[in-house]
């Protein structure tokens, strides 16, 4: 297996090539970059097959056919790959342009692939009676349900439903959450050193052997690179607290180690050792485990508490409880001033307009001219882009509705506690992730109790309902948790997972969640998304 | 036989299908005379001899009639040619054996099916054999050539042994194996040396066994392999028969062979004795699996081997359990108290069981609805004197024999025997009414035996449905209402194949009306295309919300229609005309640019004009037109901030060009930022100056700016000028830092001297000025300043300081 490159195939004595892709044309002018050249070294003949995942394009084999390889394949399927599991209750499409294509682009693929993923679902754990969602990409990925639904010969599915509910929700209703900085363990790991695909690479100082007398010479210099799911006990438990509270386990966890390793002393027996013996590999990979951890945590440490972090947070919190946000804020007008990485800046300045229902015109065109001057002219289409995504606005109502949305939702906590939360607040160490408290809402007491701030909210707020079989319905036991699928579409951020998760384990929390969402985003890989890509000619 | 034939059978081609299947005739063929009125005529009659169609044949010579395992027609013409009709006489389409037999011509040929399908063999005029063993998968085989033959050979069959297919012909007293590549003689074992010329040979339904007849009227039967003899037979009768069939029936150790002359039948198996029989009228034989079919003009009759469970209850004086059953339930319909004493002799034997297995299985073998009947009720009278009889085989026998009987209606005329319907399976059984349009029986029998609705019911609705659509002689709208009536939502039906199959009748309307019950878009658009209905395509490809079929159609649309109204559908079509966009974002430019001039979009004309200054433009000129274009459109939009934007960049873009001439270094595509930036660094002040004025970048920044550069310059000199030069907007502070920034803590504690008092305790932090600091602190009496000294405090060096602020903290603590 090879990772597709442009030029010429690298040399292997096969004689059929599958090429697994995604439909994207600039894939396809790589394919046939990497035929044409096959031919000409006059090799061995070799069979061309091409998958596409997750659906066949009929753009990607028009491009092929123009380039005037599409005859060479013998084969050109679909590997209907929808929904990839991710972690026990987390599944991705990994479809990093959902959000671009959906908002800016009106291109409604993704939608569709996600409805197909969710046929898919029903058709392995059941129809899910009851379907809620707020939206417009949530209405229309309803309406191709219902009507897939239609579609499927053979009547009905008689499997015993496993989700009780469906939750769609649209990225656009909460555009706030994925602005702010995720302060879960895993979300700042994500934030810091970006997650890929259950992956990080770290760099590898802190990983070094500990080893006295080696000397630093042989230091590693490729980046370490590990793998994060709930697989890991340790990791499991400490991902979705928030990092202030990830020290103290720590801690205790090494003095559980140590004092497990410890026994081996007090082992007498052959009997004794040898039950110590037959817990080494486990309590083994519990070490590394924690040693990987507390080094991660210390490289996270040395950027939490830089001076630089603290007073993003600050600006951050400001504008999230509500404090000065229709004026030019300083500390923004500075880091531009010391030409900060404009993806910052721009989560800034996107977070306070959507904290403020939009900034007044003099307000946005200031910070608008800043960008520009600071960082070029080209990036006129990047805030175009976001302009039309509704992360940048103007004020268009003299009324900010986003006081009145954080007071009924109580999206502000002011006495969070992050060592032993008993709100979602504590996964932005305050902030309580809008899109969540709407599931937390629905689940309790109902969306009823708010209709009103539903409606200032874009996008129409619906339910439907599937009919089951009378054999099929559930009787619901006492104590039963209900299980809510929740489909981010454009994408979730970890501290909303974790969020969710922290629902799922709230004992009288009464429903578990399992989510599902286009792609795992955070604020900086979401605005790159929105970024147009304008590279001056060569001059 | 419910026919009125006027013609002797001998003068007719015939071909019946197995399985009870119809009977083709075709009349006149032989007749040389070609007069108008005397035209050979083509019948098709089910078993029963009902007629289902006929057709005056105006192709060619045929040399055989013979059926296919689908019940199509073969029509086998001297020419080489085969036509295949349906059961109605309905031409379906026809194939060649080869140009080689143009001018041979066919001279005999045969039917034949194998598990590869239905096989058709040829013998032309030049004695030379092809054959096909898949007429659907049509591969010509030209066997090979048998040595010295001459002459037509007297008799031949097809083989079919071990997947390949062979054929064994007879010439004189020789026999010839021929298979793909060689042609051997062989010896069936055990054959007298006088037994003669063969003249006729059978081979037995499953291809297991082979009988010949020679012209000293010996028969010899052995394995159609020729390794093992079964028996020998011989006749008085030395005529050649006009046929001869084998008459066995599976895993039965009888076997046994029927030869039928003019008038006369002869069964012949094992032992010594005949059977003979006078046929009254011309009869013709159809093998069967477990029996042969004899027809006539008048009858239709099977001969089989009594089955052995027949056999034991219906033998004369027979005391077989089963037998014992039947008597003791008719004694008990009697109310005769016999009926005990029959059953207690059989439960004493022990073999109530047998006897009730005995009599379901009979009951399967027979035809007559009152001896099945007795059976039955027999079987179930014996069941109750049983504790634990599994009921599934009564059950289903009982069902079976229903259908078997509904079938066997001479109305209907497939006369299956239990075995053959076995054989068959009710699958292929509901196809074949399906072909004979008796869809109501059809459902009828998928409804009693319950069979799910995806493979039943909505399988056999679908075919009348599309039988539905070629009746001409109803409107469109009374079709489509009587079809969707009749099917509804069931499921598995497939609304667009009835379309396609009412738009290949021509009736695209009704096609349409059709569509509109089909609830799959992916199935709905490409029928719509092909109808030209692209418009109609295009809605319910946007309904689908597959956007892959949305761009199916519009680059179909692209093709069909001119360009205006092209772009007018689009219009009407937000979701397409979007995904129109992307597809001209990668593909055509320029057509994106038409598409915005004509929505005048000139927000997006302007971006797109922004896009091209970079990606298209290379020459400074040109771009800067490009950017102006935008500017323009910028206007129009109302978008005053973006055309001053794109103003100013003209601005900088020429401004870059002059300096760029001037200092020769490159500041084209730098931010302004950058520019100014950069010519602080080479100490170009004026210039810099010159920037900041022109494009009023403000105070703040412009000073971080000049002290960040200054500093990477390391010209303190001048930043101390600057610093006095007015009073900095952004105060001290971000001097201290920026000259930490560079490791000069002599220059950054001249400022720290000035920052404003919140920020000195910072500034002297910042130039590792604790004491300082803690002064700073404890002078404001601010705690959390104090603290912040203190946690940059080392205990070592700075022991002093935390005194100091300790007892600072002490102080405050009293108060």
């Amino acid at each position: 297996m090879f990772t597709l490159k442009a030029g010429r195939l690298p040399p292997a004595d096969v004689k059929n090539i599958i090429f697994l892709v995604r439909p994207r044309l600039e894939l396809m002018d790589i394919i046939a970059e990497n035929v044409l050249s096959e031919d000409r070294v006059r090799s061995p003949l070799r069979d061309f097959h091409i998958l596409f995942v997750p659906r066949r394009s009929l753009l990607c084999e028009q491009r092929l056919k123009d380039q005037g390889v599409l005859g060479s394949f013998i084969h050109r399927e679909q590997y209907s790959l929808d929904l990839i599991p991710f972690d026990g209750d987390l599944l991705s499409m990994e479809s990093e342009s959902a959000f671009k294509e959906c908002y800016l682009e009106n291109d409604q693929t993704s939608l569709y692939q996600a409805a197909k993923g969710l046929m898919t679902l029903q058709a392995l754990y059941g129809t899910i009676p009851q379907i809620f969602g707020k939206g417009d990409c949530a209405r229309h990925v309803a309406n191709m349900m219902i009507r897939m639904k239609r579609e499927f010969p053979g009547g009905q599915n008689s499997i015993f439903p496993i989700f009780d509910t469906l939750l769609l929700l649209d990225r656009n209703v909460d555009l706030l959450s994925p602005l702010a900085t995720q302060l879960t363990y895993e979300g700042l790991i994500d934030e810091i050193y970006g997650i890929q695909n259950t992956y990080v690479k770290l760099p590898p100082e802190k990983f070094a052997p500990k080893k006295q007398g080696e000397g630093g010479k042989d230091l590693p210099t490729e980046p370490k690179k590990l793998q994060l799911n709930s697989a890991e006990e340790l990791y499991a438990e400490i991902r979705d607290k928030n990092f202030n509270a990830v020290g103290s386990v720590l801690s205790k966890k090494a003095k559980i180690i140590s004092a497990a390793f410890e026994e081996r002393h007090h082992a007498k027996t052959v009997g004794e050792i040898k039950q110590f013996v037959s817990q080494l590999p486990h309590m083994q990979a519990a070490r590394s485990s924690l040693a990987n951890h507390t080094s991660i945590a210390e490289l996270i440490k040395d950027i939490t508490t830089s001076e630089d972090f603290f007073d993003n947070l600050t600006v951050e919190q400001e504008f999230m409880s509500g404090i000065d946000t229709d004026k030019v804020n300083n500390y923004t007008e500075d880091c531009i001033a010391q030409k900060h990485p404009l993806i910052k800046i721009l989560r800034l300045v996107c977070l306070q307009s959507v904290c403020n229902s939009g900034l007044k015109q003099k307000v946005l065109d200031h910070y608008k001219r800043e960008i520009l001057q600071t960082y070029g002219y080209e990036h006129i289409l990047t805030l175009n882009n976001l302009e039309k995504a509704g992360l940048l606005k103007l004020q268009t109502s003299s009324r900010n509705n986003y006081p009145t949305i954080r007071k009924t939702m109580r999206l502000w906590m002011d006495d969070v506690n992050e060592q032993n939360p008993n709100d979602i607040s504590y996964v932005y160490s305050g902030y309580a992730p809008l899109s969540v408290r709407l599931a937390q809402l629905l689940a309790r007491p109902g969306w009823r109790s708010i209709e009103e701030v539903l409606k200032m909210l874009p996008g129409p707020h619906f339910e439907e309902r599937q009919q089951l079989p009378t054999g099929l319905q559930k009787k619901r036991q006492q104590g039963e948790n209900r299980v809510t699928l929740v489909f981010f579409l454009g994408g979730v951020t970890y501290a909303e997972i974790a969020a969710l998760r922290f629902l799922s384990q709230m004992e009288d929390g009464g429903t578990e969640y399992v989510i599902a969402t286009t792609k795992l985003i955070n604020g900086t890989n979401w605005i790159k998304s929105l970024m147009e890509k304008l590279e001056p000619p060569p001059f | 036989m419910a026919w009125n034939l006027k013609e002797d059978l001998r003068d007719c081609l015939v071909a019946a299908a197995p399985y009870g299947g119809p009977i083709a005739l075709l009349k006149n063929n032989f007749r040389k005379e070609k007069s108008l009125g005397s035209r050979p005529l083509l019948e098709i009659y089910s078993a029963s001899g009902v007629p289902l169609a006929s057709v005056l044949w105006k192709s060619g010579q045929v040399v055989q009639l013979g059926w296919t395992a689908s019940e199509d027609l073969l029509c086998i013409q001297e020419d080489g040619t085969v036509l295949i009709y349906n059961l109605f006489c309905e031409f379906k389409r026809h194939f060649s054996m080869g140009n080689e037999v143009l001018q041979n011509h066919v001279r005999e040929a045969k039917v034949f099916h194998t598990e590869y399908g239905t096989g058709v063999a040829i013998l032309t005029g030049a004695h030379r054999f092809s054959l096909t063993t898949n007429i659907d998968d049509l591969k010509l085989r030209r066997m090979p050539e048998v040595p010295g033959l001459q002459k037509l050979p007297s008799c031949w069959a097809v083989l079919s042994q071990d997947r390949v297919t062979i054929i064994l012909l007879a010439v004189g007293q020789d026999l010839y194996l021929l298979d793909n590549t060689s042609c051997s003689v062989v010896t069936p074992p055990g054959i007298s040396a006088h037994a003669g010329a063969y003249v006729q040979m059978a081979v037995s339904f499953n291809y297991r066994y082979l009988a010949l007849f020679t012209d000293t009227g010996s028969i010899w039967m052995g394995t159609s392999s020729l390794k093992e003899k079964l028996g020998e037979f011989s006749c008085d009768f030395r005529a050649p028969p006009r046929q001869m069939v084998w008459c066995t029936r599976p895993r039965s150790k009888q076997r046994a062979v029927v030869v039928a002359w003019d008038r006369r039948l002869l069964v012949a198996g094992n032992s010594k004795e005949c059977i003979q029989f006078v046929l009254d009228e011309d009869s013709y034989l159809v093998p069967e699996l477990d029996g042969v079919r004899i027809f006539s003009c008048t009858t239709h009759e099977f001969l089989h081997e009594i089955p052995e469970a027949s056999e034991e209850i219906f033998k004369i004086a027979s005391m077989a359990p089963g037998a014992l059953l039947l008597e003791a339930q008719r004694e008990y319909e009697k109310q005769s108290q016999k009926a005990d004493e029959y059953l207690r002799e059989i439960k004493d034997q022990n073999l109530l069981a047998e006897a009730v297995r005995q009599c379901i299985e009979a009951a399967g073998y027979e035809h007559e609805p009152e001896t099945q009947k007795s059976l039955l009720r027999a079987a179930s009278f014996g069941k109750c004197f049983l504790d634990k009889f599994p009921s599934e085989s009564f059950v289903w026998t009982c069902r079976d024999l229903r259908v078997l009987n509904a079938i066997r209606d001479y109305q209907i005329g497939i006369p299956l025997t239990f075995a053959q319907y076995k054989q068959l399976t009710i699958e292929v059984l509901l196809d074949r009414l399906v072909l004979r349009r008796l869809y109501p029986l059809a459902i009828k029998i998928c409804e009693y035996l319950r069979l799910s609705e995806f493979q039943g019911v909505s399988r056999i609705l679908a075919h009348w449905a599309c039988y539905k659509v070629q009746q001409k002689d109803k409107s469109d709208e009374e079709v489509a209402h009587a079809i969707n009536q009749k099917l509804g939502d069931t499921p598995g039906i497939s609304y667009s194949e009835i379309a396609a199959r009412a738009y290949d009748c021509g009736r695209t309307e009704l096609a349409i009306k059709l569509l509109e019950y089909e609830p799959r878009s992916g199935e709905q658009v490409p029928l719509l295309l092909k109808m030209k209905k692209s418009q109609l395509a295009l809605n319910k490809a946007i309904e689908s919300g597959d956007t892959d079929l949305v761009y199916t159609v519009v680059l179909h649309l692209k093709n069909e229609l001119n360009r205006g109204t092209f772009f007018m559908t689009l219009q009407k079509q937000p979701v397409a005309l979007s995904l129109y966009r992307q597809f001209c974002k990668h593909q055509e430019l320029e057509t994106l640019k038409d598409l915005y001039n004509q929505d005048d979009d000139h927000q997006e004309l302007g971006n797109f004009h922004v896009h091209s200054s970079y990606s298209s433009e290379k020459r400074i000129e040109g771009r800067v037109g490009a950017l102006q274009n935008a500017v323009d459109e910028y206007y129009k939009a109302k978008n005053e901030f973006a055309a001053k934007a794109t103003e100013d960049q003209i601005k900088l873009l020429r401004m870059q060009r002059r300096l760029q001439d001037e200092l020769d270094k490159p500041y084209v595509d730098y931010s302004l930022h950058d520019t100014v930036y950069s010519l602080i660094l080479d100490g170009n002040h004026k210039r810099a100056e010159q920037l900041y004025r022109d494009f009023r970048i403000p105070d703040k920044r412009f000073w971080w700016l000049k002290i960040s550069a200054l500093a990477e310059r390391e010209d303190w000199e001048e930043m101390e000028k600057f610093s006095k030069s007015k009073k900095s907007p952004i105060g001290y502070l971000p001097f201290v830092e920026i000259c930490m920034k560079h490791h000069n803590r002599h220059e950054a504690k001249k400022y720290a001297a000035r920052v404003t008092p919140e920020q000195r305790v910072k500034a002297h932090i910042l130039v590792r000025e604790l004491d300082q600091a803690a002064d700073a602190a404890i002078e404001h009496k601010n705690e959390n300043e104090m603290n912040l000294v203190l946690s940059k405090c080392t205990a070592a060096t700075d022991s002093l300081v935390v005194e100091k602020i300790n007892r600072a903290k002490a102080q405050t603590l009293k108060k």
